[in-house]
């Protein structure tokens, strides 16, 4: 993790925020531009406020320390671990590599949004009754990252599934358990469209 | 603290008149990284990824049009059959959350060495379209990327499009990594061979600043070609992967020695020339 910098990063001293505001609002009637110490972030369907933000903070970011969505996980800040996997208008990303204030306007599905009710998925199901869940930190990311799949290629094979879930890295289950657990997703959809 | 959203490209030119000092940002994968670790403090950003303009490709006259946008995923899927060098590098980068974000005019902006659509761009004698207030230019790849990620993009340039001839032959790319997935190059080759205009272009990535052409082997070997195969002699397939080496100049950094470029490249394309003849 990489605390240091990201203690700098969100110093107000080191931003330009209030040196802008000004500024900004002498640009006002320029339809493209927009004041972004307040935003809105359409999340599992609800608009949610994000007040105060720094411009340079990602989805990720803001998702765990302004919203209170700790399900996507933060880990490499880099692209190279999957655990903060999300699905930006119905794309599968590293909201790490997501400017927040970019994504005003798209709609952003987390983990957390997978489900109503707190209900599991099929997919979350499958890994507890599977065993794929060890110390866990991959699993958000593991699982909208299959969700994913299944949704794109309902009958995708177990090579297919190497290839979507290569950039979700798992340090604890050698991935075996994670692929019972796709199997026993697969067969039981199959269970259920017959 | 400023960033614009804009959908076309004169909104996104008319932005960045008013904010000359924004980052341009597309896919984030690059930019967003250099963000999390506190290498760059944008004062204002330039979102391209909802920009018509820049969205999609076309066909037109004897080219391709590839829109900057154009994500690696879309490449990968879509161009298999009309860019077969170009879906193969795309389905090398990073992993499948990478590629659906990640764009073409991200990774010539970005201009890395070890950037994988570069070597195949290069091969294709690619041009690449830049819009201003005052219009299009049009650069070749060579006069685009001018260093280790330096470009000729201008202040008040967006990178449009790309542009690429439609050819008859074969076109291949090859990385070498330390594994298949998730890995930046430690040298990549593109190999394409023009069976109508009988020339061969080798564009060579990670091993110089910018992106090479291997412009002696080329000659070289597009002389020891028999076109009506096409097929030429081992000997001249080994003599091509030799010159072709010999015109990298790699350096040894972090991921690998200079010896060790130097060596994969006389491998993969050697190995791209075999696959290329029958």
């Amino acid at each position: 993790m990489t605390g240091e910098a990201s203690d700098a990063l969100h110093d107000p001293a080191t931003t330009d925020i209030r040196g802008r505001r000004d500024q900004l609002a002498a640009e006002e009637g320029t339809p493209v531009i927009e004041a972004l110490e307040n935003y809105t972030l359409t999340i599992n369907g609800r608009d949610r406020e994000v007040e105060g933000a720094w411009i340079g903070e990602s989805l990720l970011y803001v998702l765990r320390e302004r919203l209170g969505l700790p399900g996507s996980k933060n880990a490499c800040e880099q692209g190279e671990c999957g655990s903060c996997s999300l699905m930006l208008d119905s794309v599968l990303v590293a909201s790490c590599c997501v400017l927040a204030a970019d994504a005003v306007g798209s709609q952003v599905r987390t983990v957390e949004g997978l489900s109503s009710e707190g209900e599991l998925t099929d997919v979350q199901r499958a890994f507890v009754e599977q065993g794929a869940v060890q110390c866990g930190f991959c699993i958000p990311g593991m699982i909208v990252a299959m969700h994913d799949l299944l949704d794109r290629r309902p009958d995708a094979d177990e090579l297919a599934l190497r290839e979507a879930i290569s950039g979700n890295l798992c340090r604890c289950t050698g991935y075996g358990r994670i692929f019972a657990a796709f199997q026993a997703v697969k067969e039981e959809r199959a269970r259920a469209s017959t | 603290m400023k960033v614009a959203h804009p959908r076309t490209l004169d909104e996104a030119l008319e932005a960045l008149q008013r904010m000359p000092d924004a980052q341009l940002l597309a896919g984030g994968t690059d930019f967003v990284v250099e963000v999390n670790f506190g290498h760059r403090r944008p004062p204002a950003v330039v979102g391209l990824r909802r920009v018509a303009e820049l969205q999609g490709w076309r066909r037109e006259d004897g080219e391709l049009v590839l829109g900057a946008g154009l994500t690696f995923t879309e490449i990968e899927t879509e161009l298999a059959e009309e860019l077969p060098a170009l879906a193969a590098a795309a389905r090398t980068v990073g992993s499948p959350q990478m590629r659906n974000a990640g764009t073409l005019g991200g990774n010539l902006g970005t201009a890395s060495p070890a950037g994988d659509s570069l070597p195949v761009l290069a091969a294709l004698d690619a041009t690449v379209v830049l819009a201003s207030r005052a219009g299009n230019r049009t650069l070749p790849m060579a006069e685009f990327i001018t260093g280790v990620k330096r470009t000729a993009l201008a202040q008040g340039e967006i990178i449009r499009e790309v542009r690429v001839p439609r050819l008859r032959g074969p076109q291949q790319f090859l990385k070498v990594g330390t594994r298949n997935a998730m890995v930046i190059s430690i040298a990549c080759a593109a190999l394409v061979l023009d069976l109508d205009g009988r020339t061969v272009r080798c564009g060579l990535g990670s091993v110089a600043p910018t992106p090479l052409r291997a412009t002696e082997a080329e000659a070289f070997i597009a002389g020891e070609i028999d076109w009506d195969g096409p097929h030429t002699s081992a000997v001249a397939v080994t003599r091509f992967g030799e010159l072709a080496a010999a015109a990298a100049s790699p350096i040894t950094d972090h991921r690998s020695t200079a010896d060790y470029r130097r060596r994969a490249v006389q491998v993969i394309t050697t190995r791209a020339l075999q696959r290329s003849l029958a």
